[in-house]
This record gives C-alpha cells, sequence and structure tokens, in this order.
C-alpha cells in the first residue's frame, strides 16, 4: 500500500516522425501485473487506509474508563467467538451468527420473493394502461412511504402469528418499488418494439416474455434493488419485535443483557449482509439485461 | 372490381387529440397489382408513413377500406410485413434469433425444426447477413442492421412488403448497396413491395410506379407516375437514360414547383 505506488507509469517516449516502429506487443503480460498492482493500489488501499483511520480515531476515543460504549479492543476481547466462528451451534437459542443471517435471509427469500413476483406482474399490468396507472399510482406513492414496522400490528392482527407477519411485512415493504418501476419500464417499451409484436402478433404471454421482460429488465431490476434493500431493513426491525431466531432478535437480545459488544459485531454482519444482497440483484440484473440497451 | 391485388379504397384518417381533430390523409385511392413495386414520395410531415401504417393495420383507417386479395385490412398480421425506419431489431437477441422469432411465430405450426432452421438461413443468405447470424444488433452497422430487418419481413413470407423510409438513415454508398439487393430480391421472390421514400432517385430507381402525395393536412395523392424502364436496373447505365431522366424530372417538378414544402406552414 505504498504511496509510490500511486504515481502514473512513465510514459515511453513517442518515436520519431516517420520512423514505422512495431506495436509493443511482447510487453502485455508485464502490463496486465503493473495493471494488477495498480488496481490494488487504486480500489483497495484506499477503503483500507479509511477504515484502519476510523477503528483508530474509534479505539482513542472510546478507551477511556468512563466511555458508555466499548472500543474495538472491547469488542474483540469480549465478543471474538462471534467473530471467529459465525456458524456454532450450542442449543437452540446459542448460535453463530452465520446461522442467524441465514434464518433472517431465509424470511426475506420469501417475502422478497413473493414480492418480486406479485410486483413485476402488478406493474406490467399497470404499465399497459395509462388508465389503471392514473387509478392506482397516488395510492402506491402514499402506500410505499409507511415504514415497514408501521405495517407489523396490522399483519400481526391478520396473521396471528410472528413468522408469516415478519414474511408479510418484508412483502409490504419491497413491493411497492417493484411495481412502480416495473410500471415506467412497461411504459417505456419503444413503439417500434410494440409494432413488430403487433405484426408478428405476438399474444399476451409471448409479449411479456419476449418483449416486455427483456425490454424493461434495466428497470425491473432497479426496483429489485431498491426492494431488497428495504426487505433487509424491515426484517432486522420486524425481528426484534417478532423474536425468533434471526439476527434482528438477537440484537434486541444482546441489548436485554447488556451485551454491546456482540451488538457491534452483529450490526457488522447485518451491514454486509445488506452489501451483498444488493450487489447480488445488481449483478443478476446487469447479467440478465445485457443487451437491453444498444 | 375485386381483381386488384392490394386496393386502398376512399381512405381517410384523422388523429384527434382532446377536442382538436386533424385530418392527415384524405380520399386515398390507389390499386397496386401483385408483384409491383410502388414507391410512395412526399415531403416530410405528409402522411405518406401513416398511409403505410394504414395498409400496416398499425393504425386504423377513419373512413374507408384497405383490401388485400378481397379481404379487409383491420389488423396488423405477418401477411404485411415491415422493414421499419430505424430497423427495430430486438437489441437482446442475436441476428439469427430476431428473425428466427418471426420464422417460429409464422411457421411454428406448419414446418420443422430443421426446416425453420434452413428457412432462416436462407433469408439471412438473401441479404449476405450469414456471417453476423450470433451478433447482437449492437455489434453490427447501421447497414447490417437494416438488411436483416429486411430478413426479418421476408422470413415472414409477407403477401406484401412494407418498407418505411428503410434506408433514411443510412449512408449514401450503404444506401446504394442495400438498393441493389432490394432490386435483386424484388427481381427473384416476385414479391409485392411499397416503399416510402424521400429519395428522388430511389423512387425512380427502384418503383414501377411513383405515388407523389401532396403536402399535408388532408394530403392526398397529387399525381401516380409509371416508370416504364426495364428491369434489370442498372445504376450508371441508368443515369443517362432518356426515360429515368424523365421521369426523375417530373418527380422533382411535382416536389419542388407544384408541391413546394412551406415549413412551419401551421
Amino acid at each position: 500500500m505504498s504511496v509510490t505506488a500511486l504515481k502514473p507509469r512513465e510514459v515511453p517516449t513517442a518515436p520519431s516522425a516517420g520512423q514505422v516502429l512495431p506495436l509493443p506487443v511482447v510487453a502485455r503480460p508485464k502490463l496486465r501485473l503493473a495493471g494488477l498492482g495498480r488496481l490494488l493500489a487504486e480500489r483497495v488501499a484506499p477503503p483500507v487506509v479509511v477504515m484502519t483511520l476510523l477503528l483508530v480515531i474509534w479505539q482513542v476515543a472510546f478507551s477511556g474508563g468512563g466511555s458508555g460504549l466499548p472500543a474495538p479492543t472491547d469488542v474483540w476481547e469480549q465478543s471474538r467467538e462471534l467473530i471467529l466462528d459465525p456458524f456454532f451451534v450450542y442449543g437452540s437459542q446459542d448460535i453463530g451468527l452465520g446461522w442467524r443471517v441465514l434464518t433472517s435471509l431465509e424470511r426475506v427469500a420469501y417475502g422478497f420473493g413473493l414480492a418480486a413476483v406479485v410486483g413485476v406482474l402488478v406493474g406490467a399490468v399497470l404499465g399497459q394502461s395509462a388508465l389503471m396507472m392514473r387509478g392506482f399510482d397516488p395510492i402506491f406513492q402514499v402506500l410505499r412511504t409507511v415504514p415497514p414496522l408501521a405495517w407489523l400490528p396490522i399483519s400481526l392482527a391478520a396473521f396471528m402469528d410472528s413468522r408469516p407477519s415478519a414474511i408479510f411485512v418484508i412483502f409490504i415493504t419491497a413491493i411497492w418499488p417493484i411495481i412502480i418501476n416495473t410500471a415506467a419500464g412497461v411504459r417505456a417499451i419503444p413503439q417500434d418494439y410494440r409494432n413488430v409484436a403487433a405484426v408478428l402478433r405476438l399474444n399476451q404471454i409471448e409479449f411479456f416474455w419476449k418483449i416486455m421482460v427483456p425490454s424493461a429488465a434495466p428497470y425491473i431490476f432497479s426496483g429489485l434493488r431498491i426492494g431488497v434493500g428495504l426487505s433487509w431493513l424491515a426484517i432486522v426491525a420486524a425481528e426484534m419485535l417478532t423474536g425468533g431466531v434471526g439476527i434482528g432478535f438477537f440484537i434486541w437480545d444482546a441489548w436485554n443483557s447488556s451485551r454491546l459488544t456482540d451488538i457491534i459485531v452483529a450490526l457488522v454482519y447485518i451491514g454486509v449482509t445488506g452489501f451483498i444482497l444488493d450487489r447480488l440483484v445488481g449483478w443478476i440484473g446487469r447479467v440478465v439485461s445485457r443487451g437491453t440497451a444498444e | 372490381m375485386d381483381q386488384s391485388y392490394l386496393k386502398i379504397d376512399r381512405v381517410f384518417k384523422s388523429f384527434s387529440k382532446g377536442a382538436k381533430t386533424t385530418e392527415v390523409l384524405a380520399d386515398i385511392r390507389l390499386t397496386i397489382d401483385k408483384g409491383e413495386f410502388v414507391s410512395i414520395i412526399g415531403h416530410s410531415g405528409c402522411g405518406k408513413s401513416t398511409l403505410l401504417n394504414l395498409v400496416a393495420g398499425l393504425t386504423d383507417v377513419t373512413t374507408g377500406a384497405i383490401k388485400l386479395e378481397g379481404r379487409e385490412v383491420n389488423a396488423p398480421g405477418p401477411d404485411r410485413a415491415v422493414v421499419f425506419q430505424n430497423h427495430s431489431l430486438l437489441p437482446w437477441l442475436s441476428v439469427y434469433d430476431n428473425v428466427k422469432l418471426a420464422v417460429t411465430k409464422v411457421f411454428g405450426a406448419t414446418k420443422t425444426k430443421a426446416e425453420r432452421h434452413d428457412w432462416i438461413m436462407q433469408n439471412l443468405d438473401l441479404v449476405q447477413m450469414t456471417h453476423a447470424a450470433d451478433k447482437r444488433p449492437g455489434e453490427i452497422s447501421g447497414g447490417m442492421r437494416q438488411r436483416v430487418g429486411i430478413a426479418r419481413a421476408l422470413a415472414m413470407e409477407p403477401k406484401i412488403l412494407l418498407l418505411d423510409e428503410p434506408f433514411g438513415a443510412l449512408d449514401a454508398l450503404t444506401r446504394a448497396h442495400l438498393q441493389d439487393a432490394v432490386m435483386d430480391i424484388h427481381a427473384r421472390l416476385k414479391n409485392t413491395m411499397i416503399m416510402i421514400t424521400h429519395d428522388v432517385d430511389e423512387a425512380v430507381l427502384l418503383a414501377d410506379r411513383i405515388v407523389m402525395m401532396t403536402n399535408g393536412p388532408a394530403a392526398s395523392i397529387g399525381e401516380v407516375l409509371p416508370v416504364a424502364i426495364p428491369r434489370p436496373r442498372d445504376r450508371i447505365a441508368l443515369a443517362s437514360h432518356p426515360d429515368y431522366v424523365r421521369a426523375r424530372e417530373a418527380v422533382l417538378r411535382f416536389l419542388y414547383e407544384r408541391h413546394r414544402f412551406v415549413e412551419a406552414a401551421e
């Protein structure tokens, strides 16, 4: 992570005019290695430096005896096991954070999966009809601003059980951006593609799979990406109230038994998982909608 | 009287936007024979694309009727394939798959898979695009895309091929190549073609008859000029051919003397 590596590579001196020189093909493998070094220096070094710096500041600020929050070294000393072994099982309620994240992810998978299917279908139907869109849009715009947890009491009342309630909260939180984006994507299908479909007499189902989904894919996936982020926000909050073995409940439980360092480890887990989810959906979207934009 | 292949009979077309109604086409009457190549020329905004869309069935006539082989046209269909101005290939499909989409839809029930494959390749070969079968539209040039657009339309084995200013966005050299390709296809397949254009040379070179449209609103057919130059036509030999020069002059006179385009007429 040396600073000198950031210096631009020296540009070879230009050959004098009129001289015919072969292209430097031989230098290729060397270049690739240098490129890797540069990539490390440009992409990996800055976040590592910043993180180290923040950890040092945190350490200095909270290492005194009177501070209410633990310093990084306290976290390491008291919660080492949680950090080092995400998949231990000591009892039905005493399991590693990896397992807890997986339990939460399972709920997200149900809720978000349902939201994705329903959202894309509803969005596709609404996007086809300007009239329906005008009718439903205000309702969506209002409902989508309702915070996830505000849905919880109503879904508890409806389902009388915490598990489906948590899944419903995820569903209802994630579905709005998916519907709204899909509808926007469908409305943005160029008239040319519609004409092609009309000349070929594609039926509704063929039109959906062959024209609508590929054409609206970038929109659909930006909706899914927002949706998956919201799902993850919602599950952690919902689990705090509904209990179970998820990562959200773990935080609540740790707070009740004053294990602050465990909370900090759990926060990192949640953040990293959310980040991975976001990138995963983004990556799938890029693969699927490859070629949609010319 | 229903002997004609395509009959456009007293067609009026108006668009209404809110309370305002604009008449675009007025009293269009035209009959086209089987195997005939007709060019429709006129200034931009005269409604020639609207006329093509009416024949394609993409928009409905306000009054009047369009009949193909005696049957009324009121919806789009593969018997009237369209080559669109901007090629309209689906960018997420390869060249092959773009044509395949049309072939599967039209011949899915009547041809076997192997026959369909042969048919796709045959049509790509017709426009000399077999080499790029696996490429996506984004990876080939504008002229090539337009060739694929033609192949896709031809692969539907349409009764009538509608070309909507297909070469408008291409450079002059590419355009000449594609015009030759279209003439060659027309000579080989003897299919009926209607081509919208604003290029006088293109109209005269390709067409058996040139339909000249007056300026809109409420545009109608101003004149119909038969082009009796024998085929095959060669663009170089034609440049000094008296019939060609006369036809060209007639179209130019129509467009620039009698129906001068007035910018911002509204």
